[in-house]
């Protein structure tokens, strides 16, 4: 066994906003009937929150869940224990008609933080970032430039964002690149 | 000559000077000017050539607008041809140069065109050209590239040094134009509340009104602007931008906003150019109006300008463009001119005003100035040459006889004005013909339609007709209001600035100048100046039958060119409109077409170029193979190795080692790419019998099958190895780039069609780095990394048979082995988690080097399975391709009452027994066929061309056997063991192949099953 | 460039996180169809000026698919709703019906003609 690596171990740029890699991430694909109290259960055993409402992120201490669509979820749970938590939960949701995948290694995962956070995601992706329009809390499953990505903000006004590992570099470029430091464009930032 | 005033210039800063070079020559302007308004000041009026006739042009009008001054600017990685004087601020250390001309702009060779005019009349290209075909290609084209066109391409070596980006915004109400009327609409529409983004493509807010004059609630315009600007500047919820045009509006209120934000100041860092992709709920159109030009001979010489434009330089940059003008107008508008040219101690030589009642209180105030106006009279031409000195005066309801010659250096024209209604237009705003005016505005009644079926543009101010600033203000106030309310917002009534200025006299439309000009005249009467249009051609074009102004427009390349006829269309629509003897409203407009202006393929672009021009996809081994010699292959977005060269070794060689490698002693292949998919639920086995034409449901659990998957109209689409995983969930493998199509297809036929059976579809492709262990000495690496972590799955025949898979631990990894094949040798197919996979690489590259361990690319991987006969989905199918095709009947089901696919099976063509079939194929000398090569057979066809029987497929040089080997579809092949056929080449030589089995290689499948 | 809302996730999507999918309400003809059915099934599809049926997935989103009711000529959107239908819903014919009075696409019409 080795040292786990992300796809672009560790990168970061500082411009008009930080980018960097978030690093390992547990994260857990859950599908099923979002509205099952068993459901609810093992979700709440594994991540702490609860079941978010349609577009919303659920965060606790330990972990997260995020609505991706009407019947899946995705959990955001400790790295090293993606693994034995993804069991607990296929054998939680046994009667039910679920999946659970530990999706943690098929995913590059990344901050966007400081004052152009948001003006630097709204570059690439065709979605409202407006204070007044996403606020924490908020869950968007959206495109950026060309590729998919999910994202919604922290309660200290960063971005999180999560893509497929394989376009992982593509989307470091493309985020700094969009960070570039004289590129402000002073709709969302003084 | 045109000079630089001493006075006035409202724009530009005399205390900063700024240095540029024309045409190589050191010249000097002002921060603030525009590069016309700066070429201006320097006596540069000419500033290029035209189109077809290369005959001298200068500035014609100050904005975007402008058709003649185009310019080459900037050198090397910063040029860029066909940009408007008038639109590029000038900038310390800008290098500009006009274009179409040879060898220099007062010079010029082919000004020869202009006394063959004559003979280059409207559609001489059609006629001249069409025949003998040849001729064009080899002769006249050729000579037009180089005669007519605009400014030299680029250097194709270079790259843009700039970069570019797109901004997606969202707004209640987008108001597009910063002039007095967008500012008006803007504040009647942030006061309910609404989210408003204002644009404006200058550098400086406020449009022309503080040129015209006149006061805005008892202030001058200018005060007034900057009173509103901070008013809208101090509103959260509203945002300015300047250097920003509104360039298009499309479907469901989306516009385009184009701004430059470093033109002005190149090198500054940051985006040159930036795209706003906005979505509005409402679109307020405060884009002003254009003047026309009035059609007499003579119209294009260099100090021929608007009148309105004229006035513009005066005031706005203080340059007088001649020292002796004459003013032409058929409206109280250019009377302006006369007064602000009056005031700046320009001679105005006549105003000419073509109306015999002449105008109202303007022209009183310009008679009072002791210049002398006459009315009821034209400019019959102005003389020939690279500068105004003559213009000859007549009646205008005549001829064009009986000429008064004056002298002056310049002319002030004006025709009327026209509202700029194209981005009404653009996305299918219908316009009116206001007779009084003589123009089209926005028709209120027929606006763009939004997604809700209302309109959601509304046009304010002299975009929508309303030319005086009383009006001005009035409307647009109210179009901020009901813009507003159409977003959502309760109306909240705003008091319009109350704007006075001088009463007008109507205008009178005057479409030629003489009305009755002779065809001398009008030969030299230009409509279009950039694309060298006149109304003599409109005529011609109307008599050879052209009714429609799309057709006219076309035929004559009136308005076609980068300027898109800004000036031209009305004018040349009544001439058009007279020679039909219709209306102009009958004869209706062309089609406004974004963008507005020209914008930068850059912007367009954005940050798409270089590094991250598109998405490419890496596996976790993509840095160790690009470090090893990986010759890259795209597979769609992904990068797979086509082979590893080591140093000074070829392409052909590296693939040679690699195949005899993995077949004698071990090879890896980074398998990553394949697509892997979880299928769940109880429903999973039905859901799967119906996906693959094979049985999927009965597979027992540990256990794999090669399965196939065609679509509902029966041509196979993909294909790959099924695993089940336990009583409810299997894992289906994909082709490479199968992955999302697949999942898509799943998902579709889950979500709409069979949406009641349990099934969830999940992708874990990118989960794991998968490697193919592959070759005699396959086992024998993975025991060994077993060994070293002291333990780990069994391996064995025994334990993991051929076709099955096993989870467990390998070298102290947590893994899964699939135990399949697609070389026929020995092969572990083993996932490891993606974030592990380099490392399992290089353990398995350092274990293996005793047992002479290579990787190897995806051309290994193909010549391998060609070897051994099996199909590779895009090489032996290509969406026209049925399994039986490929003599996979084996795979296709008959216990099962459907699958996709299986009702197309049925169908007469797809059972024809002439269809072709697959078969192996081996050249009679043991060459390589070409691939894509078609075998010839007996005669031709209808259309006289050779019949073919067949094609090859796949085609490769088997280091194995040591002679070519390939595959191809053949009509009754597997009937034809043995026979020889011929495939031409593109090379122009025929390649004989004996038609054979198409497994090449360990027919028994022994090396495999070991 | 159009915009819908996912009828799933309530996002108001515009078109390039959406990818089109043809004709709605399309009937499976499969084994056991006559040729004629099975190549109507296959190929044949409308092509109208005017009301229209469309199926589209969010596919930069949450990957459902949904059904929307347009107008081909003005781009006016009466109305998304489930992928899961046979037909559609009362109150989008009862939309369309208003709008565009005496429509018909295939086999629904105006109720009240």
């Amino acid at each position: 066994m080795s040292n786990p690596v992300t796809a672009t171990n560790g990168a970061q740029f500082a411009g008009m906003a930080t980018v960097a890699d978030a690093g390992l991430q547990g994260m857990i694909t859950l599908r099923g009937d979002l509205s099952s109290k068993v459901l609810a259960a093992a979700v709440k055993a594994a991540t702490g929150a609860k079941v978010p409402a349609q577009r919303k992120i659920e965060t606790s201490e330990s972990g997260a869940a995020a609505w991706m669509s009407p019947d899946e979820l995705l959990l955001l749970v400790p790295y090293e224990a993606a693994v034995a938590t993804t069991a607990e939960l296929a054998e939680a949701l046994k009667g039910e008609h679920a999946l659970t995948a530990n999706v943690s290694d098929a995913r590059s995962f990344f901050t966007i933080s400081g004052e152009g956070a948001r003006e630097t995601l709204a570059k690439i992706s065709p979605v409202d970032l407006s204070p007044e329009a996403f606020a924490p809390g908020d869950f968007r499953r959206s495109r950026t430039a060309q590729v998919a990505a999910a994202f919604w903000l922290e309660a200290d006004g960063s971005l999180r964002l999560v893509c497929f590992r394989s376009v992982g570099a593509y989307m470091f470029n493309l985020l700094s690149n969009a960070a570039h430091p004289q590129s402000a464009v002073g709709v969302y930032q003084g | 000559m045109s000079t630089r005033l001493a006075k006035q210039g409202r724009l530009i800063d005399r205390s900063k000077q700024i240095d540029f070079t024309f045409n190589g020559k050191r010249m000097q302007g002002y921060a603030g000017d525009s590069l016309a308004s700066a070429l201006l000041a320097n006596d540069q009026m000419m500033m290029g050539r035209s189109f077809k006739y290369h005959r001298p042009r200068g500035v014609v009008a100050s904005g975007s607008e402008e058709p003649n001054a185009l310019m080459q600017l900037g050198k090397g990685d910063r040029y860029e041809p066909n940009q408007r004087a008038t639109t590029t601020e000038l900038f310390s250390g800008l290098t500009a140069a006009s274009q179409n001309h040879w060898p220099s702009l007062e010079f010029d060779v082919l000004s020869i065109n202009n006394k063959l005019s004559r003979f280059l009349t409207a559609g001489f290209y059609y006629k001249m050209f069409i025949h003998p075909r040849p001729l064009w290609k080899h002769v006249y084209e050729p000579i037009i590239r180089k005669s007519a066109g605009l400014g030299e391409a680029p250097d194709k070596e270079l790259k843009d040094a700039d970069s570019y980006e797109h901004f997606y915004f969202f707004a209640d109400v987008v108001v597009v134009g910063g002039g007095v009327a967008g500012l008006q609409a803007a504040k009647a529409a942030a006061a309910s509340g609404a989210k408003v983004l204002v644009m404006e493509q200058n550098s400086h807010w406020g449009g022309r009104a503080p040129v015209d004059g006149g006061t805005i609630d008892g202030d001058t315009p200018d005060a007034w602007i900057e009173k509103i600007l901070q008013e809208l500047r101090g509103m959260a919820n509203v945002t300015l931008r300047d250097r920003c045009m509104g360039s298009g509006v499309y479907d469901h209120g989306y516009v385009l906003g184009y701004e430059r934000l470093t033109d002005h100041a190149p090198g500054q860092g940051g985006p040159r150019h930036r795209l706003w992709r906005v979505r509005a709920s409402q679109i307020i159109t405060a884009t002003g109006a254009i003047e026309r030009p009035l059609s007499f001979a003579g119209n294009d010489v260099p100090g021929v300008m608007l009148a309105a434009s004229m006035r513009d330089y005066v005031v706005n940059w203080g340059v007088n463009p001649g020292q002796k003008v004459v003013v032409a107008t058929n409206n109280d508008d250019a009377y302006r001119t006369a007064l602000t040219l009056h005031e700046a101690g320009v001679e105005v030589v006549r105003v000419v005003d073509a109306r015999d009642t002449g105008g109202g209180e303007l022209m009183e105030a310009v008679r009072e100035k002791g210049i002398r106006v006459e009315l009821g009279r034209a400019i019959a031409r102005v003389k020939d040459g690279p500068r105004v000195t003559k213009v000859a005066i007549c009646a205008q309801n005549g001829e064009g006889g009986a000429q008064e010659e004056v002298e002056a250096d310049a002319v002030a024209m004006s025709g009327g004005w026209s509202p700029v209604v194209h981005l009404w237009s653009h996305c299918g705003g219908k316009l009116t013909w206001d007779k009084e005016q003589a123009f089209f505005r926005p028709d209120p009644n027929r606006p763009p339609l939004g997604d809700n079926g209302a309109g959601f543009v509304v046009a304010a101010g002299s975009a929508n007709g309303n030319l005086g600033l009383g009006a001005v203000l009035e409307d647009a106030a109210a179009a901020g209001s009901q813009a507003a309310e159409a977003a959502g917002f309760p109306a909240k009534s705003v008091a319009a600035s109350k704007g006075v200025a001088e009463d007008e006299a109507l205008m009178q439309p005057v479409w030629l100048m003489p009305a009755k000009a002779d065809i001398k005249l009008r030969m030299k009467t230009w409509l279009d100046y950039q694309n060298d249009v006149k109304v003599s051609d409109v005529q011609l074009a109307a008599r050879e039958g052209y009714e429609s102004v799309e057709h006219t427009k076309r035929y004559t390349t009136l308005g076609m060119a980068t300027d898109q006829g800004k000036l031209s269309n009305i004018n040349g629509l009544a001439i058009l409109a007279d020679s039909l003897g219709a209306e102009i409203p009958q004869v209706g407009t062309t089609t406004f077409r974004p963008p507005y202006h020209p914008i930068s393929m850059g912007a367009i672009g954005g940050e798409a170029r270089g590094e991250i021009f598109q998405p490419v996809r890496k596996t976790p081994i993509y840095d160790w193979n690009d470090a090893n010699g990986a010759d890259w292959e795209p597979v769609g977005q992904w990068r797979r190795p086509f082979a590893y060269c080591r140093s000074g070794e070829s392409r052909h060689d590296a693939v040679n080692r690699e195949v005899k490698n993995t077949r004698e002693n071990l090879g890896l292949l980074d398998a990553s790419t394949l697509g892997k998919l979880i299928v769940k639920g109880p429903d999973a086995g039905k859901f799967l019998d119906m996906m693959y034409t094979n049985m999927m449901s009965t597979l027992k659990i540990g256990k794999c099958r090669y399965g196939l998957m065609c679509s509902e109209n029966g041509f196979l689409s993909d294909d790959g190895v099924v695993a089940r995983i336990d009583e409810d969930t299997w894992l289906c493998h994909t082709t490479t780039g199968g992955a999302e199509s697949i999942h898509g297809h799943m998902e579709e036929w889950l979500q709409t069609e069979w949406w009641d059976w349990k099934v969830y579809v999940a992708n874990v492709t990118e989960q794991y780095a998968q490697v193919a262990v592959v070759g005699p000495k396959a086992r024998k690496v993975l025991e060994k990394l077993n060994n070293q972590a002291g333990g780990g799955m069994d391996l064995s025949k025994e334990a993991l048979p051929f076709m099955e898979w096993r989870d467990g631990q390998i070298g102290g990894f947590n893994a899964r082995a699939y135990r399949i094949s697609f070389s026929g040798e020995l092969s572990y197919e083993i996932a490891v988690a993606a974030s592990e996979g380099q490392a399992f690489w290089d353990a398995l590259m350092e274990a293996g080097k005793e047992f002479n361990v290579m990787p190897y690319g995806t051309e290994t991987l193909h010549i391998l399975r060609a070897e051994k006969g099996f199909i590779m989905i895009g090489d032996e199918t290509d969406g026209t391709v049925i399994p039986q095709d490929l003599n996979l009947q084996w795979a296709l089901s008959k216990k099962k009452e459907d699958y996709l696919g299986k009702r197309a099976h049925l169908r007469s063509h797809m059972a024809d027994p002439d269809r072709w079939k697959l078969v192996g194929l081996e050249t009679v000398d043991g060459s390589v066929l070409p691939d894509g090569a078609y075998a010839k057979g007996e005669g031709v066809n209808a259309n006289g061309q050779q019949n073919v029987i067949g094609r090859v497929t796949s085609t490769y040089h088997s280091a194995t056997l040591g002679r070519g080997i390939a595959m191809g579809l053949v009509k009754h092949g597997p009937k034809r063991m043995g026979e020889v056929i011929e495939f031409p080449g593109t090379d122009g030589k025929i390649y004989k192949a004996k038609i054979v089995d198409p497994v090449f290689y360990d027919k028994e499948g022994e090396k495999q099953n070991v | 460039m159009l915009i819908l809302e996912c009828p799933y996730c309530g996002v108001k999507a515009e078109e390039t996180e959406l990818a089109s999918g043809g004709e709605a309400h399309l009937k499976r003809f499969g084994p056991g169809s006559d040729d004629e059915q099975f190549h109507d099934y296959l190929f044949m599809r409308e092509n109208p000026k005017g009301v229209h049926f469309e199926r589209w997935r969010h596919a930069n989103g949450c990957g459902k698919w949904f059904h929307a009711a347009r107008c081909t000529m003005t781009m006016e959107v009466f109305g998304t709703y489930a992928a899961q239908a046979y037909e559609p819903p009362q109150e989008i014919k009862d939309k369309i019906t208003a709008k565009r009075p005496g429509w018909s696409w295939r086999e629904f019409s105006d109720a009240s003609e």
